[in-house]
């Protein structure tokens, strides 16, 4: 049963006195924000000016890019730290995203075997005559 | 496409039309309303002959106390297992008769949602609330908190999962259930624009919140709530398998949610997530599903393993051995179940390196298992051991199991599978694990916690007989199902054209008949124990001379489980305090701090049920409304700021006093 | 029985030594909130709601069925106006949550009330691209792409919306009872799944917009 404090709780408790969860700060939220733009404002320039050819590289820069927001929000804006609650905040995260990337890996490696071995081929195109509605190879 | 067109919809009704009605044309549905309505009729009347309603509304529907909640869960779980068994006896039944010119008396679109909602109901309706309820009654005992982090939570969440199972009642007597098997393959039924499936959608998407919620709040309730000086590692064994349950569970059933709104969506909106044209991809969803259902399996499984591991430590008079590594093993299953689920669609054409993979993680998974099993073993050799009925549920789940858990290595071998894939071998191996495992676990847990729930024990003779006519029963039952697969003969059929299979399916039927009857013992041993429950009755809280916490409570526990927290040295802390001589405190009561029960749990569930009834029928202006009342609901609900109460010092000390008396009296 | 121990006292005598331990706090137990936690655990199911939206828009996110594609259809322009009103309200939230620090009322409902006006601007101009691309025949029933298109994006804009109801709502209520313990705590917690939001869209417009278009 959580502790609904309506007494004034006994010093020691872990938390701020009046106040409630991790601390925040002016420092930290800017220092958030002011990395959040840069790291928003350099992958949209670099499609939007068509700067890296290779779409392989860019889709590796921009994995790299959201990765790096990613963890830039976790430690300025959502307070991530191995002591918050007792480590198990981190440790949930990290559960969370090996189950993520198991998942979304997982799911990418089986479809592209089973869509390579199961889905029917393409007609061999021809000069189409009217729009048609057909399979697209993912 | 598959949307529904949008003509014949009734503004109000949708489209329920006086068709939707199948009693009127199928007698098996007009008997058993008539038996349903009767028997509600009479439930009603009893319930006012008596007056409970108010007692029933304010200290059952409205309790946030784990204990009751946990109890109501149980007699969920108990209530549709005979539902589900119903439907297994009735395939049994079709099966061993309808052999060539006899077609027997089922017609296939009746028998395919027999099947459907057999799988449905039993996974969903039984073996999860059952677990469930475990988890929850014992959990804050076993851990010496009050009650969980979360009680109005765990209040809604168990209103929101009976409400699942209400639909899928209600898909009995209007419309119809769907046809397209336990797990909805999406080629089977995405299709189909009929009802049916919309009954299984929205019951598996109400009951989902409500167990996603309920893991949510016992993980917590493990990490915060744990007694001082109750470290991970001298938590028991069953809270440990309750954690890993519960991480398991908030991991997968959103995945769950996922494929089923994509379904839904395909549906209701004319997406083109499953379907054959326009870029559908019918295995995506196949894939999706069992990411979901593989640890699903261990969900119900894990918890099962701790009710073991607590049963043979005490009946054996002996710490469980390997405490450390069982919680290893625990959390590497945990951790591998998500890692193999590609087993289960082998077939459907992903080449060699991926079934080579995930071939062999599904042999890995089993080697923790194996580790636990000699654990066990290794606490029963030079135990004391006592062959109670709890005792005989875990050496018959030990037996059964591990020739089941057998057959499903046999079947991780990809070419093997490519035999046996969907025959009545399949089905034979998982209802081995799952009745060997989750099945025999529920009964000992029932008849091991029973008394600690309701203060007297179960009758040992009725509690003998249910236990040997199941293991008989399911060995007579499933044998013939091993036999007929590796014969080649596949499932979800209802009507076979070689006579020579005939007696093979007449074995099982007769198989299928023993387990009736004992589920017919486990009822009578239910109410012989009552009327004999002064005989029956247990004084002293501690019947079995438990090791775990919870039996250091009276039978049942007070409202506040603990009058004075535990402060604990070691594992199995009952036991140390045992030990040492250890009296409870019978003076120095504080008031006690409490959540207070609420009704806002049922009355957004109520909500729930109607949206997804009106969802299923498309009665948009009732959805809309629906809808609307369950965001009002929760909001009103977020304005009531005064959620607890004290319990005062006097009535603590008059609790206590009471149960000192009655430990003394015991003593004469 | 072993409640026999207790009255009779055998085994306590021999061991009267090791009695000295507690074995029971003699005053009311405090365990730790457990909101914040659990309400973390929740974002870590939603995490997995949406991984396997990603998942499923990896795999049909090129099956455009001979429809429009990702380059012909976004315009990062629009996309990047939302993800900074989305960046914008993310701040302003952590200026709300600092003015909550200061228990100051009044200045935590200003914030509170700037980041829901970024919310709604950020859900009008995604509401307006949807419409927009349903109009040039662009609507989720086109292709399996623009199927997983739609419910990827909508369901953040969906929790969006449930975000900014949940704000107003809890605006009210820190109006009429201030910053008491427990709204502090429902502040804490609309904090969290702001920004985890904000997280997801990080993933949306990496993954779905900039390289669907090249």
């Amino acid at each position: 049963m959580s502790a609904h404090d309506t007494h004034a709780h006994p010093a020691g408790h872990g938390d701020h006195h009046g106040d409630v969860g991790p601390h925040s700060s002016l420092r930290d939220y800017t220092i958030g924000f002011v990395l959040s733009v840069i790291l928003t404002a350099i992958p949209f320039w670099l499609v939007m000016a068509k700067v890296i050819s290779d779409r392989n590289t860019a889709v590796v820069v921009l994995g790299t890019f959201a990765v790096v927001q990613i963890l830039v929000h976790m430690v300025y804006f959502l307070h991530m730290n191995g002591s918050i609650e007792g480590g198990w905040t981190l440790l949930s995260t990290i559960f969370t995203v090996v189950f993520v990337a198991i998942g979304i890996s997982g799911t990418l490696w089986v479809m592209f075997h089973m869509n390579a071995n199961m889905m029917p081929e393409h007609p061999t195109p021809t000069p189409p005559v009217h729009d048609a509605p057909g399979h697209s190879r993912p | 496409m598959t949307s529904v067109p949008a003509t014949e919809n009734h503004w109000a009704l949708g489209r329920i039309t006086w068709d939707s009605i199948p009693m009127t044309h199928e007698p098996i549905l007009l008997w058993t309303f008539i038996a349903v309505a009767l028997g509600g009729i009479a439930v009603l009347a009893a319930l006012t002959r008596y007056r409970l309603w108010g007692p029933l509304w304010r200290d059952w529907l409205c309790s946030i106390d784990h204990k009751r909640i946990g109890i109501m869960y149980m007699i969920l779980g108990i209530v549709m297992l005979l539902r589900g068994f119903s439907d297994a006896i009735m395939m049994r039944l079709q099966q061993a008769m309808a052999f060539g010119d006899n077609l027997g008396y089922l017609p296939p679109h009746h028998y395919d949602q027999i099947f459907t909602a057999h799988g449905v109901i039993m996974i969903f309706f039984v073996a999860m609330p059952l677990v469930t309820g475990l988890m929850n009654y014992l959990v804050p005992l076993q851990i010496g908190a009050r009650d969980v982090s979360f009680p109005f939570l765990n209040n809604f969440s168990f209103w929101m999962t009976t409400a699942g199972a209400v639909l899928v009642m209600v898909s009995l007597f209007l419309g119809e259930f769907s046809t397209a098997g336990w797990l909805a393959l999406s080629n089977l039924g995405n299709q189909n624009p009929g009802v049916g499936l919309d009954y299984y959608i929205w019951a598996l998407q109400i009951a989902g919140v409500g167990t996603t919620l309920s893991g949510i709040n016992l993980i917590v309730t493990i990490v915060k709530m744990r007694a001082p000086g109750m470290s991970l590692m001298k938590m028991p064994i069953f809270t440990w398998t309750a954690l890993c349950t519960n991480a398991l569970i908030v991991a997968t059933f959103p995945v769950l949610t996922a494929a089923l709104v994509l379904m839904s969506l395909d549906r209701y909106v004319g997406t083109n997530f499953f379907t054959n044209d326009l870029g559908g991809n019918a295995m995506l969803y196949v894939n999706l599903i069992w990411i979901w259902g593989h640890p699903e399996v261990y969900i119900l499984v894990l918890p099962a393993f701790g009710v073991f591991s607590e049963v043979v430590a005490t009946f054996c008079r002996k710490r469980l051995f390997g405490y450390t590594s069982m919680v290893y093993a625990t959390v590497c299953i945990t951790i591998l179940s998500y890692l193999v689920w590609l087993h289960h669609f082998f077939t459907m054409g992903s080449g060699a390196s991926v079934n080579t993979f995930f071939g062999i993680t599904t042999m890995i998974i089993s080697i923790p298992t194996g580790a636990k099993i000699f654990n066990w073993l290794f606490t029963m050799y030079k135990g004391r051991i006592r062959f109670t009925v709890p005792m005989m549920w875990t050496v018959g789940f030990m037996v059964t199991f591990a020739i089941g858990g057998m057959t499903g290595v046999l079947l991780a071998v990809p070419p093997a599978d490519f035999v046996l894939h969907n025959s009545l071998f399949l089905i034979a191996h998982f209802h081995n694990v799952i009745i060997g495992g989750v099945v025999f676990a529920m009964f000992a847990g029932i008849n091991y916690w029973f008394p600690k729930a309701f203060g007297y024990q179960l009758d040992e003779f009725w509690g003998k007989c249910s236990f040997w006519l199941w293991l008989v029963g399911f060995w007579v039952a499933f044998t013939p199902l091993y036999v007929l697969g590796l014969m080649g003969v596949t499932r979800r059929v209802s009507h076979f054209e070689d006579p020579s299979l005939q007696i093979w399916f007449v074995i099982a039927a007769f198989g299928a008949f023993l387990i009736a009857l004992g589920i017919g013992a486990f009822l009578v041993q239910l109410v012989v124990s009552y009327l004999r429950r002064e005989q029956l009755r247990d004084v002293t809280g501690d019947p079995w001379d438990g090791r775990t916490l919870e039996w250091a409570t009276s039978s049942p526990p007070p409202q506040y489980n603990f009058a004075f927290t535990p402060v604990v040295h070691e594992i199995d802390a009952w036991w140390d305090m045992k030990r040492h001589g250890y009296q409870r405190p019978l003076a120095g009561f504080a008031p006690i701090h409490m959540p207070a029960n609420t009704g806002a749990g049922v009355v957004i569930s109520a909500f729930s049920l109607v949206l997804g009834f009106a969802l299923i029928w498309h009665m948009w202006l009732l959805a809309g409304l629906s809808f609307a009342g369950v965001v009002l609901a929760a909001i009103v609900h977020t304005f009531n700021y005064q959620r607890d109460y004290h319990i005062p010092a006097a009535d603590v000390a008059a609790t206590e006093n009471l149960r000192t008396q009655q430990l003394l009296a015991s003593h004469v | 029985m072993s409640e026999l121990r207790y009255h009779a006292g055998a085994a306590g005598a021999a061991s009267a030594t090791l009695t000295a331990r507690p074995y029971h706090l003699d005053h009311e137990p405090h365990p730790e909130n457990g909101t914040a936690l659990g309400f973390w655990l929740y974002l870590m199911s939603d995490c997995l709601i949406f991984a396997a939206l990603f998942a499923t828009y990896g795999v049909l996110g090129r099956s455009y069925a001979a429809g429009p594609t990702g380059a012909q259809l976004f315009d990062l322009t629009l996309v990047a106006i939302n993800t900074a009103f989305l960046l914008l309200s993310s701040i302003t939230f952590g200026f709300a949550m600092l003015r909550k620090q200061a228990n100051d009322v009044r200045g935590t409902l200003l914030w509170l009330a700037v980041t829901g006006f970024f919310g709604l601007c950020f859900l009008g101009l995604e509401l307006y691209e949807f419409a927009h691309l349903i109009h040039q025949g662009a609507g989720p029933q086109r292709s399996a792409f623009l199927s997983a298109f739609f419910t990827l994006v909508g369901t953040h804009g969906l929790h969006v919306t449930f975000g900014s109801i949940w704000l107003v709502v809890l605006m009210v209520q820190i109006g009429k009872h201030g910053l008491i313990h427990e709204n502090k705590r429902r502040l804490m917690c609309l904090s969290m799944f702001w920004h985890f939001l904000d997280v997801v869209w990080i993933g949306v417009f990496t993954f779905v917009y900039l390289m669907g278009v090249l």
